[in-house]
């Protein structure tokens, strides 16, 4: 067990490695020029030189990458330009809020998604299992800003029951909060609804199938028992590894809610970054997304073997 | 269609591998023409083909007459989907916007299928060393999502429809690559890859030669599953302002440049293109599970 899971620690900082590279290289090599990128053609020399200085981007490859990949592990990342604050206090307050909004799609699509999913899987084929599966892929095929300006559209133009913002008045209470959160919430529920149910319908009609199941059934529990303890254990268990993996596709899909509801989180950070070529906030930003998304999975990897008592067995034999 | 039926029987023993081969072909289309999601797929996406083909000849009036003494009118017998922000028929543009997508995303899938393809050949085939490098790069490049990934290359490199196309070609290969590197894992201990390595045959034709036809199937689902992904991208890079740019008739950038004026009450402008956006996405989708469903039986 501590073996797998140290081999598993080890490939992922070789992972993040190799990952803080490509970010280096996308957001400081490609561009060539930083300074004339950032203030553009007709930008004054000097103005380029003196931001270049500031930005030490004049100084080799090498050492501009440790310097930054240093500032990065000791949080001091430097000033962002579009935000005028530390990159480290924007990234902070802006996971904080992404955290929030990505909660409480949490809380609703995965009690929503597994049992949609376990439902199909029990009558594999009927009319209901279609439209379970058909609605589910097509959900999750959907662009999230198609979402989010159609869920607008009906809940705040026509019906005008739930704000078009996301942000809530300053000093609001917990419920007005999440009132706010709904509409951009169910955004991400939508796309992430279909993928979870797909692999919870997959895993447990597999598990159906399965020669213990059978046996449960011939030895005459009855079906309600039979899927308790004896489907759902088995069919759960890679549904929650695909749960954490799609933390990473949740930030990817933050940056358009985040952006259309007017959120300030990680993904509207990011995307502001991007938009004002605000390059020391957008390199460490995407960072900071890179390790969140490969700490859940290296989590993820650790419950499924901690969950299966066939993985966690065959590890410690 | 009746002699479908006769050929779908099991081919007789003798027969040589291209007949077989060419009687599982067969069967596939066969399964596919009787596969309704298929079909209404197939129809939905052709229809979205000849707008993009035709677009201005099909369109009522100009996708980029601006006329500012008519902004912003609602949907009317006049313009259909009524006029935008500078007064263009919001009909037009979204007929003539499925053009660019319909370039920009299959052209992105066919990159990065092409790369993808030839990563994964060469990490199954090899194994060793080479796999273990080219898929850590793989799993470091999979631990950013696409869009963000994208906003990042397309900053430093500007955009237009080409750097999209590259910039979604390169972000798609490594997970593609890992899909066809499983199929190559399976294939290469075949017989009659040994059987070529005793011809003393190059590893490049080995790949390329041998296994390639072999692995086509999964190749080609990847491809169609991915085509999906790419109307996504490309359709939410466009809403972000960094994939195609304006003046064109995109409907990403439709949405980005009208969502702002929704609290208004001007719905048009941004409805009509993005459930066209939905109902592509949702087409592509469609066809690529009835392709997943008959090479995978």
């Amino acid at each position: 067990m501590a073996g797998f899971i140290g081999k598993r620690l080890v490939l992922s900082l070789i992972t993040l490695l190799l990952l803080s590279i490509i970010v280096f290289v996308g957001s400081q090599v490609l561009p060539g020029d930083v300074g004339r990128n950032i203030l553009g053609p007709f930008a004054d020399q000097q103005a380029v030189d003196a931001l270049n200085e500031q930005l030490g981007a004049n100084e080799s490859l090498i050492s501009q990458y440790l310097d930054w990949i240093g500032g990065v592990l000791t949080l001091d990342m430097g000033d962002s330009l579009a935000f005028r604050r530390p990159v480290q206090e924007v990234l902070g307050d802006a996971l904080v809020n992404s955290a929030k909004l990505a909660l409480l799609a949490f809380i609703i699509v995965v009690p929503l998604s597994i049992a949609g999913g376990v439902y199909a899987a029990l009558r594999e084929g009927s009319t209901r299992d279609r439209l379970i599966s058909l609605g589910g892929l097509s959900a999750t095929a959907v662009p999230d800003f198609v979402w989010a300006v159609l869920l607008i559209l009906v809940f705040s133009l026509v019906l005008g029951i739930l704000p078009a913002t996301a942000t809530a008045p300053p000093e609001s209470g917990f419920f007005t909060q999440v009132e706010y959160l709904i509409l951009p919430a169910f955004c991400l529920v939508f796309v992430l609804f279909g993928y979870i149910a797909r692999m919870a319908r997959a895993g447990t009609i597999e598990a159906l199938d399965a020669d213990y199941t059978r046996t449960a059934v011939i030895k005459g529990l009855p079906q309600r028992t039979v899927v308790r303890r004896h489907v759902l254990r088995n069919s759960l268990l890679p549904t929650i590894a695909v749960i954490a993996t799609q933390c990473g596709y949740l930030i990817g899909g933050l940056l358009v809610i985040e952006t259309i509801f007017n959120y300030q989180g990680i993904g509207q950070s990011l995307f502001r970054a991007a938009q004002e070529k605000d390059f020391p906030l957008l390199q460490s930003g995407v960072m900071i997304v890179g390790i969140v998304y490969l700490v859940a999975t290296l989590l993820a990897d650790i419950a499924y073997s901690v969950l299966n008592p066939r993985v966690r067995l065959a590890q410690e034999s | 269609m009746s002699t479908a039926s006769v050929d779908t029987g099991l081919p007789a023993p003798a027969a040589p591998a291209g007949d077989a081969e060419r009687a599982a072909q067969r069967e596939r289309f066969a399964l596919l023409r009787s596969s309704k999601t298929f079909l209404v797929g197939a129809g939905i996406l052709g229809i979205f083909v000849i707008c993009a083909i035709f677009g201005e000849a099909l369109a009522p009036d100009d996708p980029y007459a601006t006329n500012p003494l008519n902004d912003l009118a609602a949907p009317s017998s006049d313009h259909w989907f009524g006029t935008d922000r500078v007064g263009r028929d919001v009909f037009s543009r979204v007929i003539v916007g499925a053009r660019d997508i319909l370039v920009v995303a299959p052209a992105a899938t066919l990159l990065g299928t092409v790369i993808g393809t030839a990563l994964g050949l060469i990490t199954g085939y090899y194994r060793g060393a080479v796999d273990d490098v080219v898929s850590r790069v793989i799993d470091a490049f999979l631990a950013i999502p696409v869009v963000i990934l994208g906003i990042l290359a397309i900053t430093a490199l500007g955009p237009s429809n080409l750097t999209v196309i590259i910039v979604i070609g390169v972000v798609f290969a490594p997970v593609i690559a890992r899909t066809v590197r499983a199929a190559v894992l399976q294939e290469r201990e075949m017989e009659y890859v040994a059987a070529a390595q005793l011809r003393n045959e190059k590893a490049p034709y080995v790949m390329f030669a041998e296994i390639l036809p072999n692995v086509m199937g999964p190749v080609m689902v990847e491809f169609t599953v991915r085509l999906g992904y790419a109307v996504f991208t490309v359709a939410t890079l466009s809403f972000l302002g960094f994939g195609i740019q304006p003046p064109a008739p995109d409907w990403g950038v439709q949405v980005y440049e009208h969502y702002g004026l929704i609290s208004g009450g001007y719905w048009w402008p941004v409805l009509f293109p993005a459930l066209a956006i939905g109902i592509l996405v949702i087409a592509v989708n469609m066809i690529a599970d009835g392709i997943a469903k008959a090479f995978e039986r």
